[in-house]
C-alpha cells in the first residue's frame, strides 16, 4: 500500500487560555490507512494534539495555535478555514460514549443530516452501512427505535462510533475510547479499529501501551508537551531511540 | 451518667423536637387543604361554572368570567413569559457560560424570584395601567410573566447546565453549528427538566393574587376583551371572601377550591415528569 501522508504537523505550538504553553514544536504525521497512536502519562498533552486536529480547542476563548497541520495541502489552522466541514471530515470519539438523547436511528442519522441528506430511504441505507461497520448491526437491528441510553457502554461506544463513521470521514480521532470500558467491550473496539483503518486513517490517544502495540503501526510517546519520538510501532515498542521513551515503556515512570 | 446514656437521650430530644416540627408544619397544610376541600366540593354546582356573577344579594351567580379570564390572563402570561425565560437561560448556560454577566444575571434572576408579587403588580401598574388610564387584562398577563421569567430562566440554565459538555463536543466532533447542538441536543438532553420548570412556574403564578389586583383588577361581567379590565378567579376570591353575603363566601370557597386542585395536578404533573425521567 502506498505509504501517503494524511495529516502533518509542522512546528506546532499550542497555548491554552492565552499563556499556557501545552504544545511545543510538534512534528508529526498520520499515514493514511493506518493507526496512529499517541502514548505518554498523563498531562504530557497527547489529547491536547489530538484536538488540535479537528480544532476543538476553538469552542475555548483564548486557546491560540501557531505552526501548521496540513491536511490535503490545506494549513487547517489557518483563518479562512470553514471548521463545521473540517469537522465533518475528520471526526472525533470521546472517551466516555456519547450518544445523543435519541433513538439508535437518529443518533446515526444526525451527522446525515446536518450535511444535508433528508431522504429516508438513504438515510436507512447509510444507517445500516455504518452500523455494520461498526460492528453493531447485528445487535441493534431490531430496535433502531429504541433510545440509545439503552444499549451497554460498550455498544453505546460502537454506535457513536457508527456515528462519526456514518458521514464518511476520512480521519477519526479517538481519545481514550476504550478506558471507561470492561475488557470485553475493549475487545471488540480494538478489533473494530483494525478492521477500520482500511477506510479510514485512524489516530488514537490511549493511556494503554500494550493497546498501543497491538492495534497501532505507528507510535509518538509525549513527554511535557513534547513529541519525544515517533517511529513505525514495531521499532519503538522493541528498540527505542531514546532514553525516555524506553524508560516509560519499560515502567519506569509514568 | 456515661457517654452511652447522654448519648441516647440527645437522640431522643432531637428525634421528638423534628419530629413536632414537622407534624406542626403537616398540621396547618392539612388544616387548610382539608377546610378548602371540604368546603369547597359542597360550593361546586353546575351554576358556579356556567353563570356570570349576579348584582349583589340576587341569588344563583357564578363565575364563570373569573374562570375564562384566569385561563386567558395565565396562558397569555405563559406565552410571554416560557419563551423569554428558555431563551434567556440558554443564553446563560450557552452563550454567556462562565461570565460575569451571565453570573450576575443568575444573581438578579434569584433575588426576582423572590421579590414580593406585590411590588411586581405596583410596577406594572405604573408602566402599563397608570399611562392607559383603566386596569387591563394585558397588565394581569405581563405581572404574571414577569414573575415566570426568572423561575423559568433558572431552571432552563441548571437544567442545561446538567447536560454534560462532552454531549455537545460529540455535536460538534460532528460538524454541527453551535445553535443545531442547543436545539437538536442539548434541548433534547434537557427537555423533560425545563418541561418540569415550566409547569412548576405555571403552578407558582396561578395562585397570585396582588399582582392582579394591581392590573387586570376585577371585572363583574364576562369579558374576553385584554385591553379592559379582566375577572380572575384569585380576585374574586379576595372579593368575596371580603364581602358581606354568605353566598359569595361560597362561591369563594369553590374557587379557592378549583384553584387549589389546578395548581395541584400541575405540580403532581411536575413532580411524575421529574420521577419519570430518572427512574
Amino acid at each position: 500500500m502506498a505509504d501517503i501522508v494524511e495529516l502533518q504537523a509542522k512546528n506546532l505550538n499550542f497555548y491554552y487560555a492565552g499563556n499556557v504553553h501545552s504544545l511545543k514544536q510538534i512534528n508529526v504525521s498520520a499515514h493514511r490507512n493506518t493507526v496512529t497512536a499517541l502514548i505518554g502519562p498523563s498531562g504530557c498533552g497527547k489529547t491536547t494534539l489530538l484536538r488540535c486536529f479537528n480544532r476543538m480547542h476553538d469552542l475555548y476563548p483564548k486557546n491560540r495555535y501557531e505552526g501548521e497541520i496540513l491536511f490535503e495541502n490545506n494549513n487547517i489552522l489557518s483563518d479562512g478555514v470553514d471548521i463545521i466541514k473540517l469537522r465533518s471530515r475528520i471526526g472525533m470519539v470521546f472517551q466516555k460514549p456519547t450518544p445523543f438523547p435519541m433513538t439508535i436511528f437518529d443518533n446515526i442519522a444526525y451527522g446525515l443530516k446536518l450535511n444535508g441528506i433528508s431522504k429516508r430511504s438513504e438515510l436507512s441505507e447509510r444507517v445500516e452501512k455504518a452500523l455494520k461497520n461498526a460492528a453493531l448491526w447485528d445487535e441493534v437491528r431490531d430496535k433502531l427505535n429504541v433510545s440509545a441510553y439503552d444499549l451497554s457502554g460498550g455498544q453505546q461506544q460502537r454506535l457513536v462510533i457508527a456515528r462519526a463513521l456514518a458521514v464518511e470521514p476520512d480521519i477519526l480521532l479517538f481519545d481514550e475510547p476504550t478506558s471507561a470500558l470492561d475488557p470485553i467491550s475493549t475487545g471488540k473496539i480494538e478489533e473494530l479499529l483494525v478492521q477500520l483503518k482500511n477506510d479510514v486513517s485512524i489516530i488514537i490517544v490511549t493511556h494503554n501501551m500494550q493497546q498501543a502495540a497491538r492495534i497501532s503501526d505507528w507510535t509518538g510517546f509525549m513527554m511535557l508537551g513534547e513529541l519525544i519520538e515517533y517511529d513505525k510501532t514495531d521499532k519503538m515498542f522493541t528498540a527505542p531511540s531514546e532514553k525516555l521513551t524506553e524508560d516509560y515503556i519499560t515502567g519506569r515512570f509514568g | 451518667m456515661n457517654i452511652d446514656q447522654k448519648r441516647r437521650i440527645e437522640s431522643i430530644v432531637a428525634l421528638t423536637l423534628s419530629t413536632l416540627a414537622a407534624l406542626s408544619g403537616m398540621f396547618w397544610l392539612v388544616f387548610i387543604l382539608g377546610d378548602v376541600l371540604v368546603r369547597g366540593i359542597g360550593a361546586l354546582t353546575p351554576s358556579l361554572f356556567l353563570n356570570d356573577p349576579t348584582p349583589a344579594g340576587v341569588s344563583g351567580g357564578g363565575l364563570r368570567n373569573a374562570f375564562v379570564g384566569q385561563l386567558m390572563i395565565t396562558g397569555v402570561a405563559t406565552l410571554i413569559g416560557v419563551p423569554i425565560g428558555i431563551l434567556g437561560g440558554t443564553f446563560l448556560a450557552e452563550y454567556a457560560r462562565g461570565t460575569k454577566v451571565a453570573q450576575a444575571i443568575s444573581v438578579l434572576s434569584d433575588i426576582m424570584v423572590s421579590v414580593p408579587s406585590i411590588v411586581v403588580g405596583t410596577f406594572i401598574y405604573a408602566i402599563m395601567v397608570k399611562p392607559v388610564g383603566h386596569f387591563n387584562g394585558w397588565a394581569g398577563a405581563v405581572a404574571l410573566a414577569v414573575i415566570m421569567i426568572p423561575v423559568v430562566l433558572r431552571t432552563t440554565e441548571d437544567m442545561l447546565s446538567l447536560v454534560p459538555w462532552t454531549l455537545r463536543e460529540a455535536a460538534f466532533a460532528l460538524g454541527a453549528p453551535y445553535y443545531k447542538v442547543i436545539i437538536q441536543v442539548v434541548y433534547r438532553g434537557a427537555a423533560t427538566g425545563i418541561l418540569t420548570g415550566i409547569l412548576l412556574s405555571i403552578a407558582r403564578v396561578a395562585g397570585e393574587t396582588a399582582p392582579l389586583l394591581f392590573t387586570s383588577f376585577n371585572n363583574s361581567f364576562m369579558s374576553t376583551d385584554m385591553r379592559g379590565s379582566m375577572a380572575s378567579l384569585t380576585a374574586s376570591i379576595f372579593q368575596y371572601a371580603m364581602g358581606p353575603y354568605d353566598e359569595w363566601h361560597i362561591q369563594a370557597w369553590g374557587a379557592s377550591f378549583v384553584i387549589t386542585v389546578f395548581i395541584l395536578l400541575i405540580t403532581i404533573a411536575g413532580r411524575l415528569i421529574i420521577k419519570w425521567r430518572y427512574k
